[in-house]
């Protein structure tokens, strides 16, 4: 199990070293950020001036060096758009990002896993149908015309939850779901195709040779069978959900990582940018590194091997 | 050779030994194309300590029937059509969900084909002995560790105390089978069904696992409906056998009388196509053609597309059952008094074991 998680690691430190070189790399391709903060009437001798203060002037290797040495000591950059250091900004707008996308997750696992096993166990009756109509529509709705259209319905016409902005619960019902919607759909038919692949085996006949009561089958033997692949989507979500909040915080106005992002963009603001995306790419793998390890409790084979 | 004309149903005995009665069991299957008819009027019956052999070739309702007994076959397109399934006195299909709950694991249970399948791999295999104990005995946990490892040791598992812990997948397969048996038996079923319970294992564990059932047998007079495609095993477990065939029981009798005189042509085909050791052949015989779809089934006897000695008799109706002696009968119309076709003295000589 030790040498296990240990593997895990090493492989997600080397995901990181490429990854921020893909990230370095974008980030230059997309143009001079010089462009966005001055305008014409800057002088020649400034633009060289801030060109050697930002350092980008050097070689692109010797950018990418100082990109790293910074990084490890925690120095993510000063954002050329709000003269300020981008630790700094993020740390003020990550809790709220996480705030929601926690809350979306919770909102998509307490739907998604009792409707999908329900839906095998009742499959072909109306709950079936009308689960698998649910999902179909979260799966192919886009989540910012899912967001609008909640935001119409609950709080332009019927007036029961705020349009926009942070405040207690009731702001985050809307984002929360509308940020959850389509991971629900996907969990859903995942959590109910596993399942009926697990109610057809021998060890559930032998569960029910014994005598066990149906509810008990479902929930001891199947669930639990049937998690690993639902599993694995949920956590990938979970990093999905930030990087999704992007356009859900757009429109609701939530003011998160997302919104740092986009704004960041826009203005060119590529040391911001790069900070987010290492970010993002570091929740990424640090959340598949746990899941492996939750699956390895899950199921006891992968434990042993 | 004496042959009266009996009904079907006569092949159930009442007795107060019986444990088991069967009777004109119909298990279907509605599919959107046709209606498959797996098990289809058989009647039997089960004693106390006796142990009754299903044979027949895949595909002829051997498990259906097994999971009939059990009400557990596969729903929606699974029913149970009519018929009679008493055991301990009661006709199994008259009760609720709820009360086939007591029934299951109680009363009658179950040893499945494949071990390597049969066991939770995420749980270990004390968890899933207890469960079965737990749904029985209502015990605090001691006690029932004290039971599970009984379990265990009855099927001679070496060290049970320390099996507990282990998971289905760190077991060999004869172990794995032991442990299934072991939650099959372990709340005293008086009925067991072993549905191949040994194709999955090797020659040798396939011995030991026999004998094992046979002990547990003599030590509890348990009741065995042992479900084979190979008569070999029926000779050295069985008591009597009945022949599946298409979803009938076509001949069913004493394992002695069936193997000297089988009175069904099929009967005879099958245990010509045994190896036997003391014979040198050069090819085994076998049964030309495939048996009918349980979807499509011929008029007359089901037997008769395949049979050598089939008259037009044969293809147009479904014979009676026919009875020779102490419960041996068969559904052949050759043993009819009034048959006009080849004698049935005639037919393939009864090749039984000598002896």
């Amino acid at each position: 199990m030790q040498r296990f998680i240990i593997l895990r690691l090493l492989q997600g430190l080397l995901a990181v070293f490429v990854i921020s070189l893909i990230v370095f790399a974008l980030s230059r391709v997309a143009g001079d950020p010089l462009a966005a903060i001055l305008d014409d009437e800057s002088g020649k001798e400034q633009i060289e001036l801030l060109r050697k203060q930002w350092g980008l002037d050097q070689p692109l290797h010797i950018q990418y060096l100082t990109y790293m040495r910074r990084l490890l000591t925690g120095d993510l950059g000063t954002s050329f758009k709000w003269d300020r250091p981008v630790a700094e900004l993020i740390a003020e707008k990550l809790p709220a990002t996480i705030q929601l996308s926690a809350f979306a997750l919770i909102i998509t696992g307490v739907i998604a896993f009792p409707i999908g096993v329900l839906s095998a166990v009742k499959k072909d009756s109306w709950f079936d149908t009308g689960g698998k109509m649910f999902a179909i529509l979260g799966q192919s709705a886009p989540t910012f015309a899912v967001g609008l259209i909640l935001m119409w319905i609950f709080a332009v016409q019927l007036g029961w939850l705020p349009t926009s902005g942070k405040g207690g619960l009731r702001y985050m019902l809307l984002p929360g779901f509308a940020l959850g919607y389509y991971n629900v759909a996907a969990i859903m038919r995942l959590t109910r195709s596993s399942m009926l692949d697990v109610l057809d085996t021998e060890y559930v006949k032998l569960a029910r040779i014994k005598g066990i009561p149906e509810w008990r089958i479902v929930w001891k033997h199947c669930f639990r069978n049937a998690l690993i692949v639902p599993l694995t989507y949920f956590s990938l979500i979970l990093a999905v959900l930030i990087t999704g909040s992007v356009v859900i915080e757009t429109i609701f106005a939530w003011p998160g990582i997302g919104q740092l992002v986009i704004q960041a963009i826009v203005s060119k603001d590529h040391i911001t940018v790069q900070a987010i995306v290492m970010l993002f790419a570091l929740l990424y793998i640090g959340i598949n590194i746990v899941t492996d390890i939750v699956y390895a409790y899950v199921d006891p084979r992968i434990r042993y091997s | 050779m004496t042959t009266t004309v009996q009904q079907t149903d006569s092949a159930v005995e009442t007795n107060d030994e019986v444990i088991l009665a069967v009777n004109d069991l119909r298990t279907y299957i509605f599919t959107r194309a046709a209606t498959v008819k797996a098990v289809d009027g058989i009647s039997f019956s089960l004693r106390k300590g006796e142990t009754l052999g299903i044979v027949g070739e895949s595909g002829c309702g051997k498990t259906m029937t097994a999971l009939s007994l059990l009400r557990l076959v596969p729903r929606p397109a699974g029913r149970i059509v009519t018929g009679e399934i008493v055991l301990n006195g009661e006709d199994i299909l008259q009760k609720s969900e709820d009360e086939m709950r007591d029934v299951r694991g109680r009363q009658i249970s179950m040893i499945l084909q494949d071990p390597q399948t049969s066991l939770n791999p995420v749980f270990t295999i004390g968890n899933q002995l207890r469960e079965a104990l737990g749904i029985a005995h209502k015990e605090n946990k001691r006690s029932m560790l004290g039971r599970a490892v009984d379990a265990l040791r009855s099927v001679n598992v070496a060290a049970p105390e320390r099996r507990l812990d282990d998971y289905p997948h760190q077991m060999s397969g004869g172990m794995k089978q032991r442990v299934v048996g072991a939650i099959a038996m372990s709340c005293e079923p008086g009925v067991i069904i072993a549905d191949e319970p040994t194709t999955a294992l090797d020659v040798t564990i396939q011995l030991q696992y026999l004998r094992l059932l046979k002990e547990i047998q003599a030590n509890t007079g348990l009741g065995i409906i042992f479900i084979t495609h190979d008569f070999g095993v029926v000779a050295r477990m069985c008591d009597r056998v009945a022949v599946m065939y298409a979803g009938r029981i076509i001949e069913q009798g004493e394992v002695r009388d069936i193997f000297n005189a089988p009175a069904h042509p099929y009967t005879q085909a099958l245990i010509n196509s045994v190896p036997k050791l003391e014979q040198r052949v050069g090819r085994l015989y076998q049964i030309d053609g495939q048996p009918p779809l349980l979807s499509n089934l011929p008029e007359g006897c089901r037997f008769a597309p395949r049979c050598a000695y089939a008259s037009d008799q044969c293809l147009e109706s479904y014979p009676q059952s026919y009875h020779m002696k102490d419960g041996h009968y068969a559904d052949c119309w050759a043993l009819d008094p009034a048959w006009q076709g080849t004698p049935i003295a005639e037919f393939i000589a009864p090749t039984g074991r000598t002896g």
